[in-house]
């Protein structure tokens, strides 16, 4: 590999790491999300340093030139990140649907305790009344 | 008027919960409790609103941090002066509550004491030999960022003042939070303080710590407390957290 694309390697793997913990830092990432990307910098900034160990793991997985093995190792580990991601994402979603939920039951509680049409009703028929036929809403139909 | 809340951070404590509660109303009557149930799939809940303590219940799982915090906030919304953390799981014996209270209010400098295992000769229960290790690396850690001797870093046995609440209820770290928290307080200038108590093994129930997650413990502690030492200063908090502070 040649020092040019060493260097290059591993100034950018330093920039992701400061990046990283500086948005960790100022507290817009947290710590539980930061240490993928911390892991992921600084195994890049290892593999461009220590030039031995990048060419024997190239050695290894059959490919010739070591710093295509560096791609390979930063492919994996963008893959890593997506698919935490996603993990991430699903139980998110699954969190804001119990959230919902659970908001919808305490409004009919609190509605039949109070007696009164809910929050909901409400609008509708404020809207009912204030809205023309061609005045049909274009944004914020519900998909429900 | 003082008035003071035991907040009960509580997953699928079923077995415990109602003994905890007994434990508080005999050693402490005058201390109101609230049960933080955090997502507890047995009935957890039910046993403790039966035992007579407030019940919070959070629709689902958001970790010791999320759950403690939701107590703070209880607590700041009731107008209390003091609030304790105390396990659902009876590691915390109530009979030191009164001791921790004193000490609160001899001091009123302080605003956090903290109940330590390790202080004086370390009776009771001391946990297993290697989370001894780690709690010593971060106890040396914390008390050279802190700048006094903390020894116990991760008991979750702890008393706050007014402020300490309105601290914690604006801003309280997620996972493991208990050695950011001490580390929190001295960001914001706020002081705290240790005496020792003497723990017990807990009587039910899994500690929020599984072995496998003992590595992503000691990683994700280490982190927040080099992030937390070199946030000098107080910065500007999360998006759940954004809220004006206390004036």
């Amino acid at each position: 590999m040649s020092t040019r694309v060493q260097l290059v390697a591993v100034v950018a793997a330093l920039v992701l790491f400061f990046v990283v913990f500086e948005l960790v830092r100022s507290r817009r990432m947290m710590e539980r999300y930061a240490l993928l990307w911390l892991v992921c910098s600084l195994v890049l900034a290892g593999l461009a340093i220590w030039t031995d160990l990048l060419t024997d793991f190239a050695n290894t997985i059959g490919i010739k030139t070591p710093s295509n093995a560096l791609f390979l190792v930063a492919f994996g580990f963008v893959l890593l990140l997506l698919l935490h991601f996603s993990v991430v994402i699903s139980s998110l979603s699954d969190r804001s649907v119990v959230l919902a939920q659970r908001v919808g039951m305490l409004q009919q509680e609190l509605d039949a305790y109070k007696g009164e049409p809910t929050i909901d009703e409400k609008i509708a028929r404020q809207v009912a009344a204030l809205g023309s036929p061609d005045e049909a809403p274009r944004h914020g139909e519900r998909d429900s | 008027m003082p008035r003071h809340l035991v907040i009960v951070p509580a997953l699928n404590e079923s077995h415990s919960i109602a003994g905890v509660i007994a434990d508080l109303k005999a050693h402490v009557p005058e201390f109101d409790v609230v049960v933080i149930d955090d997502g507890s799939t047995d009935d957890t809940a039910a046993r403790a609103r039966e035992a007579g303590a407030g019940v919070v219940s959070l629709p689902f799982n958001l970790g010791i941090g999320g759950a403690v915090q939701t107590g703070y906030r209880y607590a700041l919304a009731g107008g209390y002066t003091t609030a304790i953390q105390v396990d659902g799981d009876g590691q915390h014996d109530a009979a030191h509550i009164r001791a921790l209270l004193n000490h609160l209010l001899e001091h009123p400098e302080i605003d956090m004491v903290v109940g330590s295992r390790f202080m004086d000769k370390g009776e009771g229960f001391q946990s297993s030999a290697l989370r001894r290790v780690g709690i010593r690396m971060f106890a040396r850690i914390l008390s050279l960022f802190v700048g006094q001797k903390v020894t116990d870093p991760t008991s979750g046995f702890r008393m706050t003042g007014p402020r300490g609440i309105a601290l914690f209820a604006r801003d309280y770290p997620h996972d493991y939070p208990e050695v950011e928290a001490v580390l929190m307080m001295h960001a914001h200038e706020l002081s705290s303080a240790e005496i020792p108590v003497v723990m017990r093994e807990r009587q039910g129930g899994e500690s929020s710590i599984t072995s496998s997650q003992s590595v992503y413990y000691v990683v994700k502690v280490s982190l927040a407390l080099l992030v937390g030492f070199l946030r000098s200063k107080p910065v500007r908090p999360l998006g759940r957290l954004n809220q004006e502070p206390p004036a």
